[in-house]
């Protein structure tokens, strides 16, 4: 169980051609096992997030293989790529991108519509679990712009958490916040790791965020030099 | 993608942007209520102007018209069966008017599915005596249940009752203008002449009004019965027969066949009238013009408003392509979001527009050429509406067409970036 591949690059290479052709990405080639609370940090503009763009299947534009679950992800086209984002990918990213015009519940809730595996009630009753796990069971019916910062983080991450993704991946999560809500974020990450078996791969440069985590892969000049 | 989650996506959307939302949708049933108020009494006008025409001219009219024989004796002589014949100035034989064989027609007529309805008549030329002065003029023996039913007869009489000719021996109803020639009216005794120089009194019953004072002039009706009475004729004696079809299409098609079939003359409605339909063919066309202007128009305002929409909106598309809805789920929400407006403005189009075509219907309007219209026509006809409304779902789903495909290709990973 331990050692179940979740998410695999083979020799990834992407390159900008505007206004010339640099190497954004070289040779980028690791894998990553169910449970595991992954760290990825590198100097601004290592291309960690570009590397973390393609690896969440957003991105296509790249030379390599990306296996997700082992299967590849190179051919498969626009449509079964949101599947699989929909259905196995959890994302948190630095800024919050919450629906204003929908609550917090209903915004915890959409993936799951999406996906469309559960009736609407059952969803409902799994997005307000995920949000009393996070502790906000009473934030249910506000709007998130009546929400404070970090409070909108964590109900990302619940939103993240709706379809029980394979790996939940996040760009600086804790960018934004301040050092208290930082930290509750990343109790959270931690407790999703070790509590539930979650598997996490984040983008940060706060190297104290990196230290705490199980492994730290390292970049510089898109390549990973540690792992 | 649940349609019942693009729309929730869509509604709250909309909402969020509900004055622009309504500004459009004001835009669609502005154009849509024109439209269909224009439409309305444009057609309504057609029919009118077209019905002075339609409503008298016979589908088809079956005739026999005096004209010399096709086969003379030359041709069917075996001596000169061999040669070609000229022959020049031909003169008719003197031969009757009447359709033979009418009785026999008129069965056939009967089991035509084709046909709507058919009516007997009976012209005869005739001389109404004024004083010393004869004035030309035209008796039409007509059966008047059956020309109101398909020729809406009793529709133009402005005096007197139609049915008074079936009830009222020897009467008859005269055109307008030939009863102030006469200086006659309702209740008076006519005397006219006829060609074969018997005289007759009727009484006046009521007076016609056709709209076409040519036509007034010389037109009068008495019943089938008086006519024949008067031309000294048997009761089995008809000159025309006049027939409503159900599409009005297969008329020349159909008077040939019966040409041939009755050995009679047969004449359609499109030769009749070969230039009625262009006017209103033009009216028409210049009506449709300005309706899908006007919701061309609309439609640029959609567009516009789902454009902005979309450049509001980035994040929440994004995020929305991030967590798994594909860029054709994101395209049906905006499309969804372009065809409510579309149907919600369409509506109340068809609403507002039926209520302006009432209130055009209201003016008075009033014309010598047509004694029954009171106020202007107008045109109820269902299909305007569901032209209008399908017109309306047309456009906004065009105009929302472009917009929704540049939201559906919004590349998340550069609106994520960018923060």
């Amino acid at each position: 169980m331990e050692n179940l591949t979740v998410l695999e690059a083979r020799h990834i290479y992407k390159e900008f051609h505007d206004p010339i052709t640099v190497n954004v990405l070289s040779d980028i080639s690791f894998s990553v096992h169910k449970g595991e609370f992954v760290s990825v940090v590198g100097k601004s503009g290592c291309g960690k997030s570009t590397m973390l763009y393609i690896l969440s299947t957003m991105d296509t534009d790249y030379a390599g293989d990306l296996l997700i679950d082992n299967v590849s992800m190179v051919k498969k086209k626009e449509k079964e790529l949101a599947r699989v984002r929909n259905e196995k990918i959890g994302f948190v990213f630095q800024f919050h991108y919450l629906l204003n015009e929908f609550s917090v519940l209903k915004n915890i809730m959409l993936p799951a519509m999406k996906l469309a595996q559960h009736s609407e009630e059952e969803i409902r009753e799994r997005a307000m679990q995920k949000l009393l796990m996070l502790d906000m069971g009473k934030l249910a019916n506000k709007k998130p712009n009546q929400l404070s910062g970090g409070e909108k983080q964590r109900v990302a991450i619940a939103r993240a958490l709706i379809n029980e993704p394979h790996i939940i991946m996040g760009d600086e999560p804790t960018g934004n916040l301040d050092k208290k809500n930082s930290e509750i974020v990343f109790e959270i990450f931690q407790r999703l790791a070790s509590e539930f078996n979650h598997t996490l791969l984040i983008v940060t440069h706060d190297g104290s965020f990196a230290a705490r985590t199980r492994r730290v892969i390292e970049m510089e000049d898109g390549r990973i030099i540690r792992q | 993608m649940k349609f019942r989650l693009t729309f929730s996506i869509a509604k709250s959307l909309l909402l969020a942007r509900w004055k622009q939302t309504l500004v459009a949708a004001i835009g669609v049933t502005f154009g849509i209520a024109m439209f269909v108020a224009l439409l309305s009494f444009m057609t309504g006008l057609n029919k009118m102007l077209d019905g002075l025409i339609l409503n008298r001219t016979p589908h088809i009219r079956l005739f026999k018209e005096i004209k010399p024989n096709e086969k003379q004796p030359v041709d069917v002589s075996n001596l000169y069966s061999g040669d070609y014949n000229f022959i020049s100035s031909i003169k008719s034989a003197d031969s009757r008017l009447e359709i033979y064989n009418n009785g026999f027609i008129m069965q056939a007529l009967r089991k035509d599915p084709r046909i709507r309805g058919f009516v007997p008549r009976i012209v005869a030329q005739v001389f109404f005596n004024n004083g010393t002065v004869d004035i030309n003029g035209i008796i039409n023996g007509a059966d008047v249940q059956e020309e109101t039913r398909l020729f809406e007869f009793s529709q133009y009489i402005v005096e007197g009752k139609a049915e008074d000719l079936q009830n009222i021996p020897n009467s008859i109803i005269l055109g307008i203008a030939l009863a102030k020639r006469l200086q006659v009216h309702v209740g008076d005794m006519v005397a006219i002449t006829t060609a074969q120089g018997e005289r007759y009194t009727l009484k006046v019953v009521g007076l016609y009004q056709s709209g076409i004072n040519d036509y007034d002039r010389v037109q009068s009706y008495a019943s089938i019965n008086t006519t024949q009475k008067i031309l000294g004729k048997a009761n089995n004696y008809v000159t025309d027969i006049a027939i409503k079809i159900k599409d009005i299409k297969q008329a020349p098609v159909m008077s040939r066949e019966y040409a041939r079939l009755f050995e009679t003359d047969a004449e359609s409605i499109q030769t009749a009238n070969a230039q009625f339909e262009t006017g209103s063919s033009i009216r028409l066309t210049i009506s449709y013009a300005v309706g899908v202007t006007l919701l061309i128009v609309a439609g640029f305002g959609i567009y516009n408003i789902l454009n902005m929409m979309i450049y509001e909106k980035m994040d929440s598309i994004a995020i929305l392509k991030a967590t798994g809805f594909s860029g054709s789920d994101v395209k049906r929400i905006f499309l969804t979001i372009s065809l409510s407006i579309g149907s919600f403005g369409g509506l109340m189009g068809l609403i507002f527009g039926f209520l302006i075509s009432r209130g055009i219907g209201n003016i008075p309007f009033t014309t010598a050429a047509l004694p029954t219209i009171k106020t202007f026509p107008i045109n109820y006809n269902p299909v305007l509406y569901f032209v209008g409304i399908i017109f309306s779902l047309v456009t906004t789903y065009l105009a929302g067409l472009f917009p929704a495909r540049k939201a559906g290709r919004i590349d998340p990973v550069i609106i994520i970036r960018g923060k």
